[in-house]
């Protein structure tokens, strides 16, 4: 069994928001709506200052608040790759999960289900890569099975140092942010 | 020179960003309104179970016919709230055990049949007016005063359960740190039996009722009080995140409102009157009660504003 999860190097994204427009355009999101976007975060005392641009998007966590408050099922784990997903016809939008994320990646949708990433399943069941990887000028983001020690994905793991957002929140997300 | 923390997002969904407002004034309401229906169940149970049923102006006859509205509303609430409203009665093709709110959706359905079976006991003149047959439910569960003893219980159980799972629904949504703490539910179970007991206290038309609740309404304060304390404690001894957020609530934005409407109207201030009242020293009037209530109201709206703007962050760079 695959578990998805993505690679995205710091050190390359500048910031130029194709991914989000790419996820948009692919999964028709509303406007005025994400499923993905860019945080710029700065910290340090001048002159030892240090940026990180990152792309950030639900983390498809190994331990999944969203799921475990849902009411009626409909937040769920996908069979492949442990992807978390939403069945809109199933979810009554009663906004608990949006509330459990501690990454406040999820929203209500104009037609009232809760809606966020789904690291384009549809496209990666047929073999392709999700649509902001697919898109991406300075290739900082890599999408791949984070169980098969041989994947692209787990060999930059073991080759450069990374962090992932929130660890304390015991999530266990599974987006990687190379430094 | 300062260190600098600086995070800019390009998100700006609706009711997620800048901080989290996705709850609003319908959650508190129907947490408010549960909460004082869960603790006057647990009053009209105990009046039952202790055979007060007997006496002609018990307010164990009225307690259910009034849960039965406010609960209906409350529930009113939670579905204007419901953001897929047509798809409501998913709730009730499963059950998801480690969902509180779906435990809950559960025991509203429990709910209703033990207030109608207490309204049974006794119903309005103006019910067996439209409803003749009534008269003979009520005729037959008379005659068994182990069955009446049985509704107050169910009644006091099921009004426990619905005071307690609305603070267990909060308390695990972890990413929000002022909720994430075990002592909610007693908070809301308490509050509501304060509430409640403040609610019949201003209806009851018994007096030795009216002056036991006035009594056990002091007792509620209190302990609401010192649950506070503990909530605090266990919060500020916590991570970062959970000590930022009770800050929330004891300096930070949310503090005038905590302090003035909370703790000093819907507390401090009802407990003073209602202990000189208790103590003959001034007469009962409405003042103490109505303060709890909406201190009660306020309670909610707070807890569930404040908790949503609390959250986690990298502890390590702030």
């Amino acid at each position: 069994m695959p578990r998805y999860g993505m690679v995205i190097d710091t050190r390359k994204c500048v910031g130029c928001q194709d991914c989000v427009i790419a996820c948009k355009t692919e999964n028709n999101i509303p406007e005025g709506y994400n499923r993905d976007w860019i945080v710029t975060e700065s910290h340090g005392k001048f002159p030892d200052i240090q940026m990180e641009i990152r792309t950030e998007r639900c983390n498809h966590c190994s331990e999944t608040p969203c799921v475990s408050c849902c009411p009626t099922g409909a937040s769920h784990i996908h069979d492949v790759g442990g992807v978390v997903l939403v069945t809109h016809e199933m979810c009554i939008g009663c906004k608990a999960c949006v509330e459990a994320c501690p990454y406040d990646a999820r929203y209500i949708h104009p037609d009232g289900y809760a809606d966020k990433c789904t690291f384009c399943v549809h496209r990666v069941e047929k073999g392709e890569k999700p649509a902001c990887v697919s898109v991406c000028p300075t290739y900082c983001m890599h999408f791949g099975d984070l169980d098969d020690p041989n994947s692209e994905v787990s060999k930059l793991l073991q080759s450069r140092k990374w962090h992932v957002n929130l660890p304390d929140a015991g999530t266990k997300p599974n987006i990687f942010y190379l430094v | 020179m300062n260190e600098l923390l600086e995070i800019t997002t390009t998100r700006n969904n609706p009711h997620v960003d800048p901080s989290m407002g996705m709850w609003e004034w319908q959650i508190p309401v129907y947490l408010f309104l549960g909460g004082m229906v869960a603790g006057m169940m647990i009053i009209a149970g105990y009046f039952l179970f202790t055979g007060r049923h007997k006496e002609k102006n018990c307010s164990c006859f009225f307690i259910p016919i009034v849960s039965f509205v406010l609960l209906s509303l409350g529930m009113f609430a939670l579905f204007l709230d419901l953001a897929h409203k047509l798809y409501v009665w998913r709730l009730y093709t499963t059950i998801q055990f480690s969902s509180p709110m779906s435990w809950g959706a559960w025991i509203l359905i429990l709910v209703y049949p033990a207030l109608i079976a207490n309204i049974l006991i006794k119903p309005a003149k103006w019910m067996t007016n439209r409803i003749p047959i009534l008269t003979e439910y009520s005729k037959k569960i008379n005659e068994h005063p182990f069955l009446v003893k049985n509704i107050g219980i169910a009644n006091m159980i099921l009004g426990m359960m619905l005071g307690a799972y609305t603070g267990v629904l909060l308390s695990t949504l972890g990413s929000r740190p002022l909720w994430n703490t075990s002592l909610l539910w007693v908070l809301f179970l308490v509050s509501g039996l304060s509430a409640a007991a403040a609610f019949v206290h201003l209806f009851a038309k018994n007096k030795y009722e009216s002056e036991l609740l006035a009594k056990a309404d002091n007792g509620f304060l209190v302990i609401e009080l010192f649950v506070f304390v503990m909530i605090f404690l266990g919060l500020l001894s916590s991570a970062r995140p959970h000590i930022e957020a009770a800050h929330l609530l004891l300096s930070g934005a949310y503090a005038p409102v905590f302090w003035v409407f909370v703790i000093g109207i819907g507390i401090i201030v009802p407990l003073i009157i209602q202990l000189l009242a208790v103590n003959h020293k001034v007469s009962h009037t409405a003042i103490a009660p109505i303060l709890v209530i909406v201190g009660g109201l306020i309670l909610r709206f707070v807890i569930v504003s404040a908790g949503q703007f609390s959250h986690w962050f990298n502890a390590h760079l702030h």
